[in-house]
């Protein structure tokens, strides 16, 4: 039986253990670094993509992107389908 | 494989691109230890439990088959003969994929075995359990040593490290996360590379076009080009099929690339099936190819157009075009445009992409052996009636044995010259003749045992036959077109074979059948539920696969 209440799973474990979270993650670290990148290309690597700031607005990209993730993993989060599933020590 | 050269194809990698590569390692371990606390009993291990939800089975389906053939080999065929290209991904797997979810994933989730091989045992009974199971083993072992061997060799050329170094480092790798956390790992893993590397090919893809012009650009740059206009529209795709003949080209990319390779390859290769198995509900298991089908049709575009962009900007591409040799060949035509495209950063993200796209074939390929060396071999024939406990503890172990296999595959596979062919030979030996037998006996009740096995391996040797005709120049066709004859050839045979020794020898008792045969399984139990999880019309199996269909149907028209 599902918790009538999915908010209550909300777990800061639970959160970190959901696949979306970590892809999330990833993709902040990600975003950050290429939209700092970004923020002062060198003439070179401008010239490279044909003047097209790729770093910074593949980062900026990313960032929405994990922001997207981490919001459905905040908003939907993982309901365990049956409470005896969950191991005692799966909430440390 | 070609040795490719050393110097054109080493990236200007800086310390930030090294440090994004690391931390995509970082992450793929994580997820290897985070899925082994979830890892209880064997079905866990093998099956992740049966649990998991149809969006995350979905990518991992189309994830495993992301692998260097796709990335490195499409983006190769997309500079060679262009648009073409696209049946591999729209003929080649939508219908099947969906054939797979409507038809036929009732049967594999419904009668709750663990792996093809085992549908084989129930339905046919062991001797051809016993064939399937090993020669898929095999099959597995010498695939993932050919994606080991892709792997090790893309990171000597990146990064300069010897070949053996490479290897081992790579093997470690995709050992640590497959044996801590088992499918559960492997699959959030796929996950997360599917991400990553749309991260890396959305970007190179939207440059690239930037850089030629746009669409109407490129458009131009490849009309003018050595192949011409042809090159933009799908069909009918002479060049790629090597048939003169329109009207046969056509029956070619339908009958031999659309139906027999490609429902062989998706409808009964466990690698992918696994996927779906591990799914929680028969709904899910059903959506979970439908759901892969969807960025199936998208992939082409930023793995296709990125090596059609190749074809006209980069410039050792161009003369290889126009018939010279500038030192490279089309499988560099992926690497090339990144080194010209991409700066520091973005680049260190198309690396991940490149090496978790590698991985992610590898590390399916150990899953699924796993399951059906456990299950299939061990379990069935050598160590039988132990408790389930010593089958989960055996499961890393297995892998270890599995990724030394695959080491010693690898050193085989970098003496192979054309190994790309060689592969797609192996898929036509084994998929082919295993779809006609399992049509065959989910529709044909009267289908006997013996006509199980002895319809794979007659079905079989034809493919291997047609294959040593067309090797000693008996049957004059390209690799493509011998590929296509000996999956039709192991088809027809097997499914001849199959109807005569049925008529000849004694079927199974029909109480045995249920739940395997159309005809003696309650309809009711062939159908998915629809409350729950699984209500809402986006839930719904054969409206999700109408609209895949749909899409695929308006795409042919647009690029036809």
């Amino acid at each position: 039986m599902s918790s009538p209440n999915p908010a209550r799973n909300r777990t800061a474990a639970s959160l970190l253990t959901d696949i979306r979270m970590i892809i999330a993650l990833l993709f902040v670290i990600y975003g950050l670094v290429l939209a700092v990148l970004g923020a002062a290309p060198s003439a070179e690597d401008l010239e490279k993509s044909g003047g097209f700031n790729v770093n910074l607005w593949s980062g900026l990209g990313m960032l929405a992107f994990a922001a997207a993730f981490a919001g459905w993993a905040w908003l939907r989060p993982v309901a365990p389908a049956d409470p005896a599933e969950q191991e005692p020590g799966a909430a440390e | 494989m070609h040795v490719l050269a050393q110097d054109q194809l080493r990236l200007d990698a800086a310390g930030v691109d090294y440090a994004l590569l690391a931390l995509y390692f970082v992450f793929v371990l994580g997820v290897g230890f985070m899925a082994r606390r979830s890892v209880s009993d064997s079905l866990d291990f093998f099956l992740s439990g049966r649990s998991l939800p149809a969006w995350v089975t979905g990518i991992a389906f189309v994830a495993a088959n992301l692998g260097a053939i796709e990335i490195i080999g499409m983006s190769a065929n997309g500079a060679k003969y262009g648009m073409p290209t696209m049946h591999y991904f729209w003929i080649g797997a939508v219908p099947a994929m969906l054939f797979l979810a409507l038809v036929m994933m009732p049967f594999y989730y419904g009668s709750k075995v663990r792996s093809v091989p085992e549908f084989m045992l129930f339905r046919f009974g062991r001797p051809a359990h016993l064939v399937n199971g090993i020669s898929f083993a095999a099959a597995q072992i010498l695939i993932a040593g050919v994606n080991l061997f892709l792997l090790a060799s893309i990171v000597n050329v990146l990064l300069g490290w010897p070949l053996w170094v490479s290897l081992l480092v790579a093997a470690a790798i995709v050992l640590t996360y497959t044996a801590l956390g088992g499918l559960s790992a492997a699959i959030y893993n796929e996950v997360l590379q599917f991400f990553v590397i749309v991260a890396a090919l959305l970007p190179l893809t939207y440059v690239g076009l930037h850089k030629v012009g746009g669409w109407d650009g490129l458009v131009q740059k490849v009309s003018a080009s050595p192949g011409g206009a042809e090159q933009l529209s799908a069909w009918p795709g002479n060049e790629l099929t090597g048939f003169g003949d329109s009207f046969l080209s056509v029956l070619g990319i339908v009958f031999g690339l659309g139906f027999v390779l490609a429902f062989g390859y998706w409808t009964t290769n466990f690698v992918e099936v696994q996927r779906a198995m591990a799914s929680k509900s028969m709904s899910a298991a059903q959506r979970t190819p439908i759901i892969g089908a969807f960025p199936k049709l998208l992939i082409p575009f930023v793995v296709v157009i990125p090596g059609m962009i190749a074809g006209v900007s980069v410039s050792e591409m161009v003369a290889l075009k126009a018939g010279e040799s500038p030192g490279v060949d089309y499988n560099d035509a992926m690497l090339l445009l990144m080194r010209d495209l991409l700066p520091n950063g973005i680049l260190g993200v198309a690396l991940a992409g490149l090496l978790a796209s590698f991985m992610a074939g590898m590390a399916a390929n150990l899953s699924a052996f796993n399951t059906v060396f456990t299950y299939d071999i061990w379990q069935s024939y050598v160590v039988k009636d132990r408790p389930d406990r010593y089958y989960l503890k055996m499961g890393p172990w297995v892998t270890v044995g599995a990724t030394a296999g695959a080491v010693g595959t690898a050193f085989i596979a970098s003496g192979y010259e054309n190994l790309m062919d060689y592969l797609q030979q192996l898929f036509s030996f084994f998929n082919a003749p295993l779809f006609a037998t399992f049509i065959l006996g989910m529709f044909w009740k009267r289908m006997t045992p013996t006509a199980g096995w002895v319809g794979l391996v007659l079905g079989t040797a034809s493919a291997v036959v047609v294959f040593l005709l067309s090797e000693a120049g008996v049957i004059a066709l390209s690799g493509q077109g011998a590929s296509f004859v000996g999956a039709g050839a192991a088809f027809v045979v097997d499914i001849a074979v199959s109807v005569v020794i049925s008529l000849m020898t004694r079927p199974k008792p029909d109480e045995q059948l249920v739940g395997l045969v159309y005809s003696l399984t309650p309809k009711e139990s062939l159908k998915a539920s629809s409350t729950g999880e699984d209500a809402g019309w986006y839930r719904k199996p054969w409206l999700l696969a109408g609209i895949v269909l749909a899409i695929t149907v308006v795409m042919n028209i647009v690029f036809g």
